[in-house]
């Protein structure tokens, strides 16, 4: 009985093997093409569970002195997805070319308008402030942002130690430069080397940070070791890294990203979802970890302590 | 009823192994999906990286556009080869640069902007980059509406080579738009911009007058 009736399927019923396997290619295209939208959910991309830090800490003991309500990015993201075009201009370039890039021996030099000039070896530097952790808000002009748990301490005790003058109005930083090292330097992609700056009033502010470590690690190469300006409440590129110079002027500084592109980065660069960069939009953002954006904050969030600082400035002229 | 016999059959499957079409198509078929694969390995995998939105629409649009350059890389290798099978190669990449184009766009609708209609409406009007880009969706999808065999017979073979010109301010559009969004590091669009000027100025070169004379 079987067999027969397995012998009554004419010929013409059979499926050809081209379009069995025609469909089944298709029908596999569906699903790798449903996998693409929906699987970062399911594959706990956008979940963020933490992973730890690799090794063991660095710096002990320190309290964490602002932000401890805010859940950090994880050590994967921010050592992974970084803006340093010294080691790279694609955002996974520095993590990869972090080996070319030795922070030691390292000396800063405080000079300018200052009483004591000098330099000052990093570990001096490190030993002679009390660290401690601060976990702020990152946001990069690019429209993306991550909260961070930085190890430093205020960049007011460092100036003071060196005595600024009465003329000494702005605060310029500059950057390493050793193609050699930060091999992103042999293209002229930015003027090299990169130099940053703020108002006196502005590296005064308690939230100003020298930061040399997060997650209780030293800063890896990518985030700018072995010590870096974190600013919270202005747009990334303002944080400058792996800094040998300090400067204090009594002229504004001409800071990289404005002598690059003047039209598009201003001096002041504070976060402020109100003024677009000219191409695009600032306001919202994409926490690095979260599908959906959300709303860019004046200031970053932290317009309650510096906005007084820009009272009676037309922010638009002075973005 | 048709009846074949052995040696018939056998002179037809000889005929056609003797076209590289036959065997080049298929081949370039599963190539052209193999970034597509790979994204999607990359994304169950987690190998997009921390942000792996912006990952999956720069490279769809990367993608897009190789294949737009390919498609147009079609007729100065036909013509410099002398090999026109080539020709027949040429719709299929050319719908795959829409295919890759359409995910590219679908990455910042859904993915970018999920579906934040005024938002991508103000993108529109606001940013160069977003319009351009756009531009050269619009103007890619009358190219694959009309790449079908019915559609050419339709609307006839010079109505139908007139509307895929459209495919060159396509390219110029889509080369403007990567240009506009990089911030400082201009490389790459300039790569596929010297590409795109390499493939435009052949066929510049090729309609000046008097070259077939000075050709000879």
């Amino acid at each position: 009985m079987l067999i027969r009736r397995a012998a009554d399927i004419r010929p013409s019923e059979i499926t050809d093997e081209k379009v069995w396997r025609a469909r089944r290619d298709f029908l596999r295209l569906g699903a790798a093409g449903a996998l693409l939208l929906t699987s970062p959910a399911r594959a706990g991309l956008f979940d963020s569970t933490p992973e730890p830090p690799p090794g063991r800490a660095d710096f002990t003991g320190l309290n964490t002195t602002w932000g401890s309500e805010l859940k950090a990015n994880s050590w994967q993201e921010i050592t992974t997805y970084n803006n340093f075009y010294e080691l790279g201009t694609d955002k996974a370039d520095p993590a990869q070319n972090a080996h070319y890039f030795t922070p030691q021996p390292w000396s800063v030099a405080i000079e300018g308008e200052v009483a004591r000039p000098g330099r000052l070896g990093v570990e001096d530097l490190i030993a002679r402030h009390p660290l401690e952790e601060r976990i702020y808000r990152l946001r990069c002009v690019e429209g993306w942002s991550m909260v961070i748990p930085w190890v430093g301490f205020p960049l007011a005790d460092l100036l003071k130690r060196f005595e600024p003058t009465a003329n000494a109005k702005y605060v310029e930083f500059t950057t390493l430069h050793d193609p050699q090292r930060l091999p992103g330097q042999q293209r002229a992609v930015l003027p090299w080397p990169y130099v940053e700056g703020l108002r006196m009033d502005e590296a005064m502010h308690p939230l100003s940070l020298i930061a040399v470590g997060l997650y209780g690690r030293m800063l890896p190469a990518q985030n700018g070791a072995p010590l870096r300006l974190v600013v919270p409440w202005k747009y990334g590129f303002k944080s400058i890294k792996s800094i040998v110079r300090i400067r204090l002027t009594e002229q504004m500084p001409q800071t990289t990203w404005h002598r690059a592109n003047a039209h598009e980065y201003g001096f002041y660069a504070n976060v402020n979802p109100a003024v677009d960069h000219p191409r695009w939009s600032q306001a919202r953002e994409r926490r690095i970890g979260e599908f959906l954006k959300r709303d860019t904050l004046p200031f970053n969030g932290y317009g309650e302590q510096v906005a007084s600082l820009y009272s009676g400035m037309d922010l638009t002229q002075w973005f | 009823m048709v009846l074949t016999t052995p040696m018939d059959r056998a002179q037809g499957r000889a005929r056609q192994s003797s076209d590289p079409v036959r065997w080049l198509k298929p081949l370039l078929f599963g190539l052209a999906l193999l970034p597509l694969a790979l994204m999607g390995w990359d994304t169950v995998s987690g190998g997009l990286g921390a942000n792996p939105i912006e990952s999956l629409i720069r490279r769809n649009g990367d993608w897009a556009l190789r294949f737009l350059l390919l498609t147009l890389t079609i007729t100065p290798l036909r013509e410099l080869s002398g090999w026109s099978g080539a020709i027949r190669l040429r719709r299929m990449i050319g719908l795959f640069a829409f295919f890759y184009a359409t995910l590219h766009l679908a990455g910042y609708v859904v993915l970018e902007q999920f579906f934040d209609w005024p938002a991508m409406g103000a993108d529109l009007l606001k940013r160069p980059y977003i319009t351009l880009g756009m531009g050269c969706f619009l103007l890619l999808l009358p190219l694959a509406i009309t790449s079908t065999n019915g559609m050419i017979r339709r609307l006839g073979g010079r109505r139908w080579r007139a509307l895929h010109r459209l495919i060159y301010p396509a390219a110029l559009l889509a080369v403007a738009h990567y240009f506009l969004l990089v911030k400082a590091d201009l490389r790459e669009p300039i790569l596929y911009g010297a590409l795109l000027a390499l493939l435009l100025g052949y066929r510049l070169v090729r309609a000046l007058p008097g070259r077939h004379s000075a050709a000879g």
